[in-house]
């Protein structure tokens, strides 16, 4: 067995794979599928200060390769979430990490600063990257400077570790997140989806009910890969790597450009057991080219 | 319930008509408890168009034979590669997944079924654990014309059948809500799945006569699992997944005009 610890600031994690929030619910969901506390991180579903609705359906479309969604952050709020669902989480033997979404700077703070109290969750993801909102969301994730006015009140109100998770949907990904980390942001999770769009021809209408949604699945990979590589060589802070990994060997392809973990998102809705598929995976991989330690191959691309 | 990712093997496949094929698929081991109304969410394989897996209702399981049976209409890219396996492949499935339909509480209890084009694939199973557990089924099945009925004698088999076609080709001409024995008769219950102005127009029915009735819906869905948050429907309590909170609602918790 090769060593797979890998760190994010002080967060350690017992292996570098993680799954995507949004995609495995609050880990129970799966509990049938994979032992969950061989996942090294789970990252549950967007929070909100206030319970969001989302949008109307239909918040899916299927393309070549991954699917779009729009699903638009429904959640509860974060009081039910620290009321009913963090008492039924907090024994999973693994970092159980909560994905924060906002409006404002302060909406943002609140809620971090409401899990902040949360004993068993070690660590927020700062989602500044939500493609299927009107306010807040990416609006915060396409500025340097909202993404560091985020992050900054955040950070005030949350010494835990802090990931935020960036949006693809810019010029140039580098810059965000080197305003990340300016701000005291612990690391940066990277890619959320790409915005795109489906038509139904028969109807002539979108096949969205919000008319566009974030494109995820294997047909984002590259561009995710492209991106992990460009933030890995441009901040000091751990990247976490994730869009489209559905195998060993594309978690092992992030973990080479530069991902010190890697999160896996849509392959869930497939093959319900891939984290684990994934886990094993990378540790045959070490173990057939007799590498003793994961943190070997961790930006071995220069 | 506890859910499988099984790899079942397809013992036969049926053509019904031009687009309805009936697979009945087996296991080395007995197969997991499954209840009427829940489904499968299935792989297709060898597609470059289709990408997540397919939800299927559960038509029927058939324990003696340790089978389970999936009624298959082509309608799109998924589909119709499911329509294509043969007999001893695999099918990648992920099962039982949702909430099934609420069984009779008293044998003397008179349940109508109704179904509409292949909606008609959950009340297979349901009407035999009715009939099984003492009460009665009675099934109302719906088509475009006779050539889209399906497996009428099997569902003789656990009770009363009555159709409407469109065309007038097989019983009375209509729609089911059109039927004489909705005047004719009074049911303790109704239980429906098919086309969503069908289900509308029996809920319709089923509330201005002050039965309980519940639906099957079929959203789009991804995971299946009640993670993703793709199949929503509009209920009295906001947002609900189909997957994990439905597929079967009470119409009472549905934002349905009736």
């Amino acid at each position: 067995m090769a060593n797979l610890n890998v760190k994010i600031n002080d967060l350690e994690l017992k292996n570098p794979v993680m799954t995507a929030s949004g995609t495995f619910g609050y880990g129970l969901e799966f509990a049938d599928f994979v032992p969950l506390n061989e996942i090294g991180g789970i990252i549950v579903k967007g929070t909100t200060l206030e319970p969001r609705q989302g949008n109307d359906y239909p918040r899916l479309a299927e393309t070549a390769q991954g699917m779009l969604n729009c699903v638009g952050l429904q959640n509860k709020g974060v009081d039910y979430f620290c009321e009913n669902i963090y008492p039924q989480i907090q024994n999973i033997d693994t970092n159980m990490i909560v994905n924060v979404s906002g409006n404002s700077p302060e909406t943002y703070a609140a809620c971090a600063e409401k899990i902040a109290t949360l004993d068993k969750i070690p660590a927020i993801e700062v989602n500044i990257s939500c493609p299927n909102v009107k306010s807040g969301g990416m609006a915060f994730g396409v500025t340097c400077e909202g993404a560091a006015s985020v992050v900054k009140a955040v950070r005030k109100v949350y010494h835990k570790t802090m990931i935020v998770k960036l949006s693809p949907n810019v010029t140039n990904i580098a810059d965000i997140a080197r305003a990340c980390e300016a701000e005291g942001a612990d690391s940066v999770s990277l890619i959320n989806t790409l915005m795109g769009m489906a038509v139904d021809i028969e109807k002539r209408k979108p096949m969205l009910s919000i008319r566009t949604g974030g494109l995820s699945g294997p047909a984002v990979k590259p561009v995710a890969l492209r991106m992990v590589y460009d933030v890995a060589h441009a901040v000091k802070i751990p990247v976490v790597g994730l869009g489209g990994i559905s195998n060993a060997k594309d978690a092992i392809e992030f973990l080479m450009c530069g991902a010190t973990a890697i999160e896996i998102g849509t392959a869930n809705f497939i093959d319900p057991a891939v984290t684990k598929k994934v886990k094993d995976g990378i540790n045959d991989w070490l173990e057939a080219h007799g590498v003793k330690d994961v943190n070997e191959i961790i930006g071995a691309i220069q | 319930m506890k859910k499988y990712i099984l790899d079942l093997q397809v013992v036969s496949v049926e053509a019904l008509s031009d687009k309805h094929v009936l697979i009945k698929l087996t296991d080395s081991k007995p197969l997991p408890e499954m209840l009427p109304g829940q489904f499968v969410e299935v792989r297709v394989d060898h597609s470059q168009d289709t990408f997540l897996r397919r939800p299927i209702s559960i038509h029927f399981v058939d324990r003696e034979h340790n089978q389970l049976w999936l009624l298959i209409a082509s309608i799109g890219e998924g589909t119709r590669q499911l329509s294509k396996l043969q007999k001893g492949d695999k099918l990648n499935c992920v099962l039982p997944l949702g909430n099934g339909f609420t069984m009779p509480t008293s044998k003397s209890q008179k349940i109508l079924l109704v179904g509409g084009g292949v909606g008609v694939a959950p009340l297979l199973y349901f009407g035999k654990l009715i009939k099984d557990y003492g009460a009665e089924p009675v099934f109302l099945l719906g088509a475009r014309s006779a050539s889209d009925l399906l497996e009428v004698d099997l569902f003789r088999k656990y009770g009363r059948v009555y159709i409407t076609t469109e065309d007038a080709s097989v019983g009375e001409k209509g729609f089911v809500t059109d039927h004489s024995i909705l005047r004719e008769e009074k049911f303790d219950q109704i239980s429906t799945c098919g086309p969503k102005p069908m289900m509308v127009s029996v809920a319709r029915y089923a509330h201005s006569e002050n039965i309980n009735c519940e639906a099957s819906l079929e959203n789009m869905m991804a995971c299946g699992l009640g993670a993703c948050l793709c199949c929503v429907e509009k209920t009295t309590k906001g947002n609900l997944c189909v997957c994990k909170e439905g597929p079967v609602f009470n119409i009472n918790q549905l934002s349905w005009q009736i």
